[in-house]
């Protein structure tokens, strides 16, 4: 319990090194979608204005994938263990009606990351992977003759395939921050309410609590 | 390029609709006639002068083939193999000029993102626009032939241009000129596919049965067409295709499914999250929710 407002608790949720790499991991991200969308569609061309014109754009593209994926990895690490799947998790996502219709309440208690955040959590792992891979095989100013011409093929379509589903997750992950009210500040101030917790994660802050992490009157340390 | 601002422009990467402004221009069309080449390359050296590129020196590899491949300062290689003919036991030295084969269906142009940055023009020549190059080497990956080169510094794909910029004031190109036996030769594409018909009724009549025209139908024909004695195996030529055609790869990576259904799904889940938000509304904590956790929090549960 960090700060008491208007007899709102508030629980600490992450931890400062996770936020700030969070918020790197976004920008890039962003950034990329931004810059590689000017490349996938002639349309939006006019995108690679942001960064200073296509050739720039081109240039930087790659560099800010390198700068993702070392973030991402740091946020891998921090996380995994808290994204395991469990059988409890199969259940919570059999009940995507309840889910989406904001029924907590018929849903099995959720620990720190709900199954919808494990699977997101999975797929953005395994899409960077792929990102990462087809973009330095794709990384012509450098790569060009490490791999063969046909190769090449087969890694500009992966990376745009990868780039498209990546860019559909993050829309979802942003829909269900502004969604589920309360949510953003875990990035921003790393606390939530304590009414947010026992909504949404109610199996997580029991175990905050009962490792005496969230006593009132003290500040709370950070729980990962 | 001064060429973009004088031929007409039928197509151009990265764009919907290029101009096609009704305008009576011929098709071109570059002929080598293998058959005649004796492999002095002049008109490699007629090339590099003309586009004033520069290859710095290299070593001896074994062959007359120098440089050993075609680099963004050579857009144009005389290629050499040697072959003993099973037929008739003789060792025959097959050279062939390679270089941009100006598709008339160009996989460098489908390839690339950059609009602009690769036009066809009405007469076939397939340019590259470097003002509006990006580098990304797209084109390198598109093009069916292995043509077009990247060049470190700058950080843009090079070819041959079929000396667009003599073609547009009605010149033919660099190599042509500097030919001395006739065996690059430029003119309209009919008055070309004419002067290769003649050339191969001559071979068949000394002994080439199998000499024929390498214009191939994947890619809906080229603008730089060869007369080879040995028609029937193009790959005897340094691993001239058989068929080219651009990759299906590049197909799919460039065609309409990938990009529209990619682009519909992204509009389709935004438009999905605006309702689910408007429609049942958000998914607010509630003050029992908060109280509930009070009692958690302070032990009294
Ligand atoms: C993880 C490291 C990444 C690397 C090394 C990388 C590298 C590249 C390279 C080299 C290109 C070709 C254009 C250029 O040379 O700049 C490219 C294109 C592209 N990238 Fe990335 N990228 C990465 C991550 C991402 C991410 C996370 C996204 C999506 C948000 C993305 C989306 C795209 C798209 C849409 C294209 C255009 C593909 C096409 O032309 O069809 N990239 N990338
Ligand atoms: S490198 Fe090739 S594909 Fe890329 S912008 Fe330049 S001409 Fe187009």
């Amino acid at each position: 319990m960090a700060a008491d407002q208007a007899g709102i608790t508030f629980v600490k949720r992450h931890a400062l090194d996770v936020r700030i790499t969070h918020w790197i991991v976004a920008l890039c991200f962003i950034l990329l979608a931004l810059s590689g969308l000017a490349f996938f569609f002639p349309p939006f061309f006019f995108l690679t204005a942001l960064f200073g014109g296509g050739e720039t754009a081109r240039i930087l593209h790659p560099w800010i994938g390198l700068v993702l994926a070392l973030g991402y990895l740091y946020l891998f690490l921090r996380f995994v263990g808290a994204c395991l799947w469990h059988s409890d998790d199969s259940r919570w996502i059999s009940r995507l009606g309840q889910v989406m219709s904001g029924h907590d309440e018929n849903l099995p208690e959720v620990g720190k990351f709900n199954a919808g955040q494990k699977l997101y959590f999975w797929a953005m792992a395994l899409l960077i992977l792929v990102l990462l891979a087809s973009g330095v095989i794709t990384w012509n100013e450098y790569f060009a003759h490490a791999t063969s011409i046909p190769a090449q093929r087969i890694a500009v379509l992966a990376h745009s395939i990868a780039a498209a589903l990546a860019i559909l997750g993050f829309i979802v992950h942003i829909h269900m921050v502004t969604w589920e009210p309360g949510t953003l500040r875990a990035m921003v101030n790393g606390t939530v309410s304590g009414g947010w917790g026992w909504k949404h994660h109610r199996k997580w802050l029991r175990e905050v609590v009962s490792a005496g992490r969230a006593k009132p009157g003290t500040n709370a340390p950070p729980a990962e | 390029m001064d060429a973009a601002r004088t031929m007409t422009v039928v197509r151009s990467s990265a764009t919907a609709s290029a101009r096609t402004t009704p305008r009576f221009e011929d098709e071109v069309t570059k002929l080598i006639d293998v058959s005649k080449c004796i492999g002095c390359k002049a008109c490699q050296a007629a090339c590099t002068e003309w586009n004033d590129t520069v290859q710095p020196i290299g070593y001896f590899t074994g062959s007359y083939q120098n440089p050993p491949d075609l680099t963004a300062n050579m857009f144009t290689l005389m290629r050499f193999n040697e072959w003993v003919n099973p037929k008739s036991g003789e060792l025959e030295w097959l050279i062939r000029k390679d270089g941009c084969m100006h598709c008339a269906d160009p996989g460098c142009l489908a390839a690339c993102p950059a609009p602009g940055a690769i036009v066809q023009y009405a007469n076939g020549i397939v340019d590259f626009v470097h003002e509006n190059c990006i580098g990304c080497g797209y084109c390198v990956k598109g093009c069916p032939f292995d043509i077009p080169r990247y060049s470190a510094a700058p950080a843009k794909a090079y070819k041959c241009t079929l000396c667009s910029d003599r073609v547009a004031v009605g010149d033919g190109p660099a190599c042509a000129k500097a030919c001395p036996t006739e065996a690059i030769v430029f003119g309209t594409k009919g008055e070309m596919l004419h002067h290769a018909a003649g050339r191969i009724t001559d071979l068949k009549s000394r002994g080439f049965e199998s000499a024929g025209l390498y214009n191939p139908d994947g890619v809906n024909g080229t603008h730089v067409m060869y007369v080879l004695p040995h028609a029937d195996q193009p790959e005897l030529y340094s691993n001239l295709p058989s068929d080219p055609h651009v990759s299906p790869w590049v197909r799919v990576w460039k065609g309409a499914a990938k990009t529209y259904v990619s682009l519909a799904a992204m509009a389709a889940l935004i438009v999905g999250a605006v309702v689910h938000h408007a429609a049942g509304g958000a998914n607010r904590v509630s003050e029992k929710d908060e109280q509930a956790a009070k009692k958690l929090i302070e032990g009294k549960e």
